[in-house]
């Protein structure tokens, strides 16, 4: 085994570098994880790491966050952790603190707005185009339920301007709510078949 | 007590952020732009459209730009923990059940009752950027002398572009920018 302050300094350098040059968010970062520690280093096996990805996905937050909080227990304990939140943390942090001293005397400057303008357009289409997938796909599965939730929760937030943490609670509610009766469902079953 | 303020603000995106890249969009909205007014909605398009275009997730940059510009570095840094804290803690709790009981079920189905939920106030927070983008701070309307075309132009060309060849959206925005930035400086 190589020796802990080795494994630690790679550890940050490795999350420091990948969440300088990935653009893109969650889904960009998580491949490239896969490639760094499980294909280039070799610290856990691909299984493991498709645990960890899972695990990270249905935790709350950045799922580049959860990742990097994992697989730094994973390598090197709750010290590893520390060391791959802020490996992953710096770059965004440090970026956004430059711009943001700048902002306002570039918001002011009339080329700056300009392009900020147009780039607005640019960022609502990759919304517009981000919501008309999720949409699809959610219609594509041809259930009910999901059609329901999606529509009564845009109609909650936009019209009805519920606050969006009641309208999750309620959604979460709901989900286990129906896997709970599922399960009873598929016990009972279970329980006749006997 | 603004420190205090930005961390539990915080707190509750990353509690209530499932989902991954734009699921926090929504709640970043609520937090920043309605409940506390610490950004205009103009502002806010701003911050997506620099957090689009720098690395890192969505909500720490939000987080850090927000923070910075409320309190300083130091409300940026109670803001970037505010969101981490709450992974952290169910992070470790989730992979704990998984490692001693190798079952997500009731989580997973949690999770497929919020996914609609997520993609409906993701439309929900999306539909209010396009509205500001072609109808600017007026709101909607079909008066046609209302609507900024150059906008609504550079809105349907990069939509046909990522429905056509499926290109990177950080070109897409760069590009529409560039050519929006060019358009306005001459008109």
């Amino acid at each position: 085994m190589e020796n802990k302050k080795h494994i630690i300094g790679k550890l940050f350098t490795s999350t420091f570098s990948l969440s300088a040059f990935t653009l893109g968010g969650g889904y960009v970062i998580i491949p490239m994880m896969k490639k760094r520690f499980v294909d280039d280093l070799k610290w856990i096996h691909e299984e493991e790491m498709l645990n960890l990805i899972a695990i990270a996905q249905s935790s709350p937050g950045a799922v580049a966050v959860n990742a990097a909080i994992l697989l730094g227990y994973r390598v090197a304990g709750i010290l590893g952790a520390l060391i791959t939140i802020l490996g992953t943390v710096l770059p965004p942090f440090i970026t956004i603190s430059v711009i943001s001293v700048f902002y306002t005397a570039f918001r002011d400057n009339t080329a700056v707005n300009a392009v900020l303008k147009g780039m607005q357009a640019g960022v609502a289409a990759v919304i517009a185009n981000t919501v008309f997938d999720l949409v699809s796909n959610v219609l594509k599965k041809k259930e009910i339920v999901p059609v329901i939730i999606m529509g009564g929760s845009f109609i909650a937030a936009y019209i009805l301007k519920i606050n969006v943490i009641y309208i999750i609670l309620v959604c979460g509610c709901i989900g286990a709510a129906k896997t709970l009766i599922q399960m009873k469902k598929v016990q009972k079953k279970d329980g006749a078949s006997q | 007590m603004t420190l205090l303020k930005l961390f539990w603000s915080f707190f509750q995106i990353g509690i209530f952020s499932i989902g991954g890249g734009m699921a926090a969009l929504p709640l970043i909205q609520n937090q920043v732009v309605n409940l506390n007014h610490w950004l205009s909605l103009t502002e806010f398009t701003d911050l997506i459209t620099i957090a689009e275009m720098t690395p890192g997730p969505i909500a720490i940059n939000s987080a850090t730009f927000v923070g910075i510009r409320i309190a300083g570095i130091m409300g940026a840094v109670f803001a970037t923990i505010g969101f981490i804290f709450p992974s952290c803690i169910i992070v470790s709790l989730l992979a704990l059940i998984y490692f001693k009981f190798k079952d997500l079920t009731i989580v997973q189905g949690i999770l497929e009752g919020l996914r609609p939920a997520i993609v409906g106030l993701i439309a929900s927070a999306g539909l209010s950027i396009i509205i500001l983008a072609i109808w600017e701070e007026n709101g909607f309307t079909i008066k046609p002398q209302e609507i900024n075309w150059i906008s609504g132009l550079l809105f349907s060309a990069v939509i046909f572009t990522l429905k056509k060849w499926k290109p990177n959206p950080f070109y897409m925005i760069l590009g529409s920018g560039i050519i929006g930035g060019a358009i306005y400086l001459m008109t």
